[in-house]
């Protein structure tokens, strides 16, 4: 097939603390499966690409993420590749702005309604380990990651909770993350896909118009082991 | 100084050595943690009763401080002695048990944690702060940059006014934070990691760079004309007046340079002759540990501290170009729970050597390698990773705790 562009958005404002791995991990496996990738990083200042094949969106503070919201309402880039079925992947503070509102600052903002969800502020940071049991149409088991948020996000009837809550707060204590068509949002934040590679590949495979079961497997003996890890310490931990 | 020490505070000093002592016999640690926290307790005003009377740089950051705190204290003591936190407990218990232990120091070079800077700079009094970089640094137990460097601004607004500013004109970060100070002294210390300051701090528009210049298109934030840089040609730093002073410094990388235009700049503060203190920096050959140079069975290790990206990226640059490289990652409490931050660091340039990967998160740093195609073994500990590199010279990159632990496998080395 022809190269496959990634567009990771905005890392000068929404890159706070390893979000480039998901980028990473994207092209790696991508790459290990013999399709090109041309990784595309959009500054805030530039015009998103309507025409790429995924969209990356990362975490990041409070001031960024209202600036991120306004530069992408303005942009419409992100809409129409929403509308037209492309793969998003959103990120905490990335996520929470795909949805109607989300609060930053001390108030609330208008979100991109790409996602029927809104967000607010949570009684407390929600800061460690998370894992739960992804919805079973999306065929990926368990996830696992790190959170480290101050929101909460409360969903709508058009998305579906992307995993039921097992350790960790994510949206509310009980969901974490949403799903709707092709569209992903997550607290699981920095290089999430690192930790979940059945995820990185469903992007994948949507992307490029396949099933994942099509996708040639590929060696996850280090990111098994990597789960393994996690869920082992979060058990041991309880 | 300590002759005018109330009794109530002689006394806190007094039960302050015999926690710290206490806490060495019975090998818990150097003890300034301990003994500062019974001092404090006996006497909370001892900090600041100690301090009075001293000359006082305080010097903070993201990376560098220790390095820079043992070359600042190498050069003022050229003209006297000096006390100082030389063990890295840098926080207010740590200073305290640091003048403690050194009644009759004239000057104190302290190491600061960036979020006790303000509770310093009301409690020493400081004739001198140096602020070093502020870089994305142990996000789960931390503040994010930015809101660190605005807590700076705001504090040194209120709480220097009888301080000279040591400041690092190319972190964007740093200039913001120190800009509200009257006097300011610049230095051109360099920036290896710029992602956390792609937009202004001031107003949040992009920041243009070309080279080492960078300006704000939108509020006019630059870079301020430093006073003090690290030459462009030889090892060297190059003074206000463009006086050159060669360093022949055992420490290895521009970072360490950069260090060296710091202290040099603060000692020029406090009286001392560039010439005279830029010869004592060179005797500085580890410092707690780092850059130290150890022998086991053949091999020549060089242990290297770096607790986040920059220092990472920083370590990389260091490093010899072929020797086998070991990197260590733990992710205990003092480390940060969280590894996201390894995304941050590129690994590429590791690329077809031999890379041994250890400490407890030794499985995230296999993800991680194998992401940046870098080809790499895993083994339980610093002992294994000893035994699967041949004889010869070896790096050794750590974090925090997985530094301690190798340090413990070398007698505490310093």
């Amino acid at each position: 097939m022809s190269t496959l562009r990634i567009v990771w958005l905005y890392p000068d404002l929404l890159s706070t603390y390893g979000d480039r791995g998901n980028l990473l991990v994207l092209a790696h496996r991508a790459r290990a499966r013999g399709i090109d990738v041309e990784p595309m990083q959009v500054r805030s200042d530039q015009r998103v690409p309507h025409t790429a094949d995924m969209y990356l969106i990362g975490g990041g503070e409070d001031g960024p993420q209202a600036v991120a919201a306004d530069r992408l309402l303005q942009d419409g880039a992100l809409n129409r590749a929403a509308e037209a079925g492309k793969p998003i992947l959103a990120i905490c503070a990335g996520y929470q702005l795909l949805g109607s509102s989300f609060y930053a600052n001390g108030r609330a903002y208008e979100g991109l309604n790409i996602l029927d969800l809104r967000s607010d502020r949570g009684p407390s940071r929600a800061v460690g380990e998370i894992a739960g049991d992804a919805a079973p149409q999306l065929g990926i088991g368990q996830i696992t990651g790190f959170e480290n948020h101050g929101g909460r996000t409360h969903l709508g009837e058009a998305v579906q909770p992307l995993a039921r809550v097992t350790a960790g707060i994510g949206n509310d204590g009980t969901t974490e993350g949403a799903w709707a068509g092709h569209v992903i949002g997550t607290y699981m934040h920095g290089p999430g896909l690192a930790r979940n590679p059945r995820l990185a590949d469903l992007l994948l495979a949507w992307a490029v118009g396949v099933d994942p079961s099509q996708l040639p497997p590929i060696d996850d003996t280090w990111p098994e082991r990597l789960r393994a890890e996690r869920f082992g310490a979060l058990a041991a931990a309880q | 100084m300590s002759a005018n020490l109330t009794p109530r505070a002689k006394f806190a000093t007094t039960l302050l050595r015999t926690a710290a002592a206490l806490s060495r016999a019975t090998g818990r640690g150097d003890g300034s943690v301990i003994g500062g926290r019974v001092g404090l307790i006996v006497e909370p005003r001892l900090l600041e009763l100690l301090a009075e009377g001293r000359h006082v740089v305080l010097i903070s950051g993201t990376n560098g401080k220790t390095t820079t705190t043992r070359f600042t204290t190498a050069a003022i003591e050229a003209i006297g002695k000096v006390a100082t936190n030389s063990f890295g407990a840098n926080m207010p218990t740590g200073h305290t048990t640091a003048l403690a232990k050194a009644p009759k120091a004239e000057y104190a070079a302290l190491e600061c944690d960036e979020h006790y800077l303000g509770q310093l700079l009301d409690a020493a009094s400081p004739k001198v702060v140096a602020l070093l970089n502020l870089s994305r640094d142990q996000l789960d137990r931390a503040m994010e940059v930015t809101a660190l460097a605005a807590k700076w601004r705001q504090t040194l607004q209120t709480s220097a006014g009888q301080s000279t500013i040591v400041a690092n004109a190319d972190d964007p970060l740093i200039v913001w934070a120190a800009s509200v100070c009257q006097r300011v002294v610049w230095v051109a210390a360099g920036q290896s990691w710029t992602a956390d300051s792609a937009i202004c701090p001031n107003c949040g528009s992009h920041l243009d760079r070309f080279g080492e210049f960078w300006r704000c298109t939108n509020c006019g934030l630059n870079r301020p004309s430093p006073q003090w840089s690290v030459a462009q040609e030889g090892e060297a730093v190059v003074g206000p007046d463009g006086r050159r002073y060669e360093l022949n410094l055992q420490l290895p990388g521009r970072v360490n340079r950069a260090n060296a235009a710091t202290a040099l700049a603060v000692a020029s503060l406090f009286g001392v002759d560039p010439a005279q203190a830029a010869p004592r920096l060179s005797e500085v050959a580890s410092v707690a540990g780092r850059y130290a140079k150890v022998e086991r069975e053949g091999r020549q290790l060089r242990l290297l501290l770096a607790k986040n990206p920059a220092g990472w990226l920083e370590s990389f640059d260091m490093i010899e170009p072929h020797p086998p490289v070991v990197l260590s990652l733990n992710a205990r409490e003092v480390d940060g729970f969280d590894t996201s931050w390894i995304y941050d660091v590129d690994f590429t340039s590791l690329a077809g050597r031999k890379v041994v990967v250890t400490g407890d998160r030794r499985t995230d740093l296999a993800v991680r390698l194998e992401v940046d195609g870098v080809d790499f073994i895993v083994v339980d500990d610093i002992r294994a990773a000893i035994a699967a590199v041949p004889p010869g010279p070896v790096e050794v990159v750590a974090n925090y705790t997985a530094f301690q632990d190798i340090r413990a496998e070398f007698n505490r080395v310093n």
